[in-house]
């Protein structure tokens, strides 16, 4: 579930020139803020794992059976093993580089059209205003997870960039809705009617006077988009639509599931998966109240 | 206002006509040949099954008609309710199977929707107001906001089902017991729902209370909320305004959310083997069903679309600007 961005309010735009004071005052905060610091060094650390944690490992296949079945945690295998004696952990630290892979691409492409359709819609209003917005609605109506659950059975090689391009087209009209709402209201500033006078193009004007203003705002609406990715992205390996090869950590979930984990108490084949998407999803969300305090000073607790 | 609702009706139009398409388009420009593989992986026991199969595909696809023509038969199957043939529980009719499953999911989504919204705008009200509150509301709603649906649905039925034992741990209602309207049945069914209900209804209450409290304290920040401290209202009256003013969000974050919520459930069910939509999904996977897929994926479309336009409705209800026609309701 992705909870909405607040609604930041027009004053909220800080309408100075980029690279005034070279984010000086923003580190200031930065630094000093207890969410912003926590949330990334979760984020931090859980990335490490899954970037170094795989390179670590004996053998390069998670999947591998390598030792007793559906062992507890111990000194040999930190995480215990499944019924198949595979290793939880060599499972957990490729899952999670998967997991970040599908956060990463998903995040990115919606972010690229919804900036894409944002901006345009908001500065040139007028009929391609109404018709993006059309759009927009039209695929906000739509659950994503239903359709991308009709293009995922009917690919027969699935794979986790594949599944982040296709969450990535199907999530991003809330924040080009968010977009389009902002650049409406920095449209009338007189920078950017000066940068108008003097001859600038659309492009130029859009990417050198609007989206630097908005820059905060893009980067926390990515961190939003980034978990929702996350998130779709386990819902679809749970139901059995994950990646055919390799692991993540809803696949993790999903045979857990299948070989009735559950039903047998063996709770370290089914906390960790979703342990770690928990804890990656909600550290970004955390990160992103934090950055709000940083960039928005009416937040700032005194 | 009837300019509102026209504007609306027309997206959910498109919506309909887009969503029916690409239900028509993914099989035909999928590459690969979905009949041959669908008809071979469907590995079909009966003869008579694969022969049924075989027909209706050709009928299906009509791959000797031009595309258009294809297009419109199928608008015109569906039209009159057909959505094939399931070749999971065949023969049975996919609307029939799906119909039949409707219902669990209903009372999945409906009072977990509803309840966690309510319930989460409370909390984020009070929140708002409350300091000590607002330090363990936070942290807890961005918790259970962050947990995918499955894992809390897990972690709860090994808790309270298999550890605990005060609930079961798969099924709509025990094998031992016929569905039907007896105070034996729907008992039983209720001690299957418990579980499934509460992990959504957490998740979405997560994320309902940190959007109210933010919304709250945005509005108490206002104008006019200066203006009435200024003239010496109670902070009661102020709360009050900024309350109903707060909610406005939340109604158009209801419909934003179905998507998701929608999502919640489907998987929900699966952890559960609940008798729902989710689980006919899975199976149908698993089956290589899809028309079952197909069916479930329009009945979902059709079941969002119905919602927004009650989540409309309500809108203009609360919200006096859609009535008079000035801006408003931004979804």
């Amino acid at each position: 579930m992705s909870t909405l961005p607040e609604p930041v309010p027009e004053t909220a735009v800080t309408a100075e020139p980029p690279a005034a004071r070279p984010g000086s005052e923003w580190l200031h905060y930065a630094v000093r803020n207890p969410k912003l610091i926590i949330g990334a060094v979760v984020v931090a650390v859980l990335l490490a794992v899954g970037l170094v944690g795989p390179m670590l490992l004996d053998n390069g296949n998670p999947n591998e059976y390598v030792g007793p079945q559906a062992s507890a945690p111990d000194g040999t295998y930190w995480m215990g093993t499944t019924t198949f004696g595979q290793d939880v952990y060599a499972q957990f630290v490729h899952g999670l580089r998967a997991t970040f892979l599908v956060g990463v691409v998903g995040g990115a492409i919606a972010a690229v059209i919804a900036m894409l359709v944002g901006f345009i819609a908001g500065y040139r209003g007028g009929l391609v205003d109404e018709v993006l917005n059309m759009l927009t609605n039209v695929v906000l109506v739509i659950p994503a997870l239903a359709v991308l659950l009709i293009i995922n059975a009917y690919m027969g090689v699935r794979s986790v960039a594949v599944q982040g391009l296709f969450i990535g087209l199907t999530s991003w009209p809330w924040a080009a809705r968010a977009i389009r709402a902002q650049t409406f209201s920095l449209r009338t500033r007189e920078f950017v009617d000066l940068a108008r006078l003097s001859g600038s193009g659309t492009w130029r004007i859009v990417f050198r006077e609007i989206a630097p203003n908005m820059s905060s705002y893009l980067f926390m609406m990515f961190i939003l988009l980034f978990g929702g990715s996350i998130l779709i992205a386990s819902s679809l390996d749970f139901i059995g639509l994950g990646p055919t090869e390799g692991v993540s950590l809803g696949l993790m979930l999903q045979s857990a599931q299948q070989w009735s984990a559950l039903q047998l108490g063996m709770w370290w084949w089914f906390v960790p998966p979703g342990a770690g998407i928990t804890a990656i999803v909600g550290a970004l969300y955390v990160a992103n109240v934090g950055l709000d305090e940083v960039f928005n000073p009416k937040l700032r607790e005194s | 206002m009837r300019r509102y609702f026209a504007r609306k009706l027309l997206v959910y139009a498109l919506t309909f006509v887009v969503a029916v398409t690409v239900n028509w388009m993914i099989p035909r420009f999928m590459p690969g040949d979905p009949v041959a593989a669908m008809v071979a992986r469907a590995r079909v026991s009966q003869p008579e099954a694969a022969e049924a199969m075989r027909t209706y595909y050709n009928n299906l696809f009509g791959f000797d008609e031009p595309l258009w023509q294809q297009y419109l038969h199928f608008w015109g199957a569906l039209l009159q309710g057909d959505f094939g043939i399931s070749i999971w529980v065949f023969p049975t009719p996919v609307g029939d199977v799906l119909l039949d499953a409707l219902p669990y999911t209903l009372a999945l989504m409906i009072p977990s929707v509803l309840l966690s919204w309510f319930v989460g705008n409370w909390i984020g009200a009070l929140s708002a107001r409350r300091k000590v509150l607002d330090n363990t509301v936070l942290p807890a709603g961005y918790l259970l906001t962050a947990m995918p649906y499955m894992w809390i649905a897990v972690i709860l039925a090994w808790a309270l089902g298999a550890k605990a034992g005060w609930f079961p741990l798969s099924g709509g209602y025990s094998l031992d017991i016929q569905p039907g309207w007896n105070a034996d049945f729907v008992l039983d069914a209720l001690h299957h729902w418990v579980l499934p209900f509460l992990s959504l209804f957490l998740v979405a209450l997560g994320g309902w209370a940190i959007g109210m409290r933010n919304m709250i304290i945005y509005e108490l920040e206002s104008d006019y909320s200066s203006y009435l401290a200024a003239l010496g209202a109670p902070q009661r009256l102020i709360r009050r305004y900024a309350f109903r003013n707060a909610v406005l969000p939340q109604v158009t974050g209801l419909a934003l959310q179905l998507g998701v919520l929608v999502a919640g459930a489907l998987v929900t069910e699966i952890v559960f083997a609940y008798p729902g939509l989710g689980s006919l999904i899975l199976a149908s996977i698993q089956n290589q069903d899809f028309f079952l897929l197909q069916g479930a994926f329009l009945f979902i479309v059709i079941g969002v679309l119905i919602a927004n336009f009650l989540i409309d409705i309500v809108y203009v209800v609360v919200d006096p600007r859609t009535r008079t026609g000035m801006a408003g309701g931004t979804s």
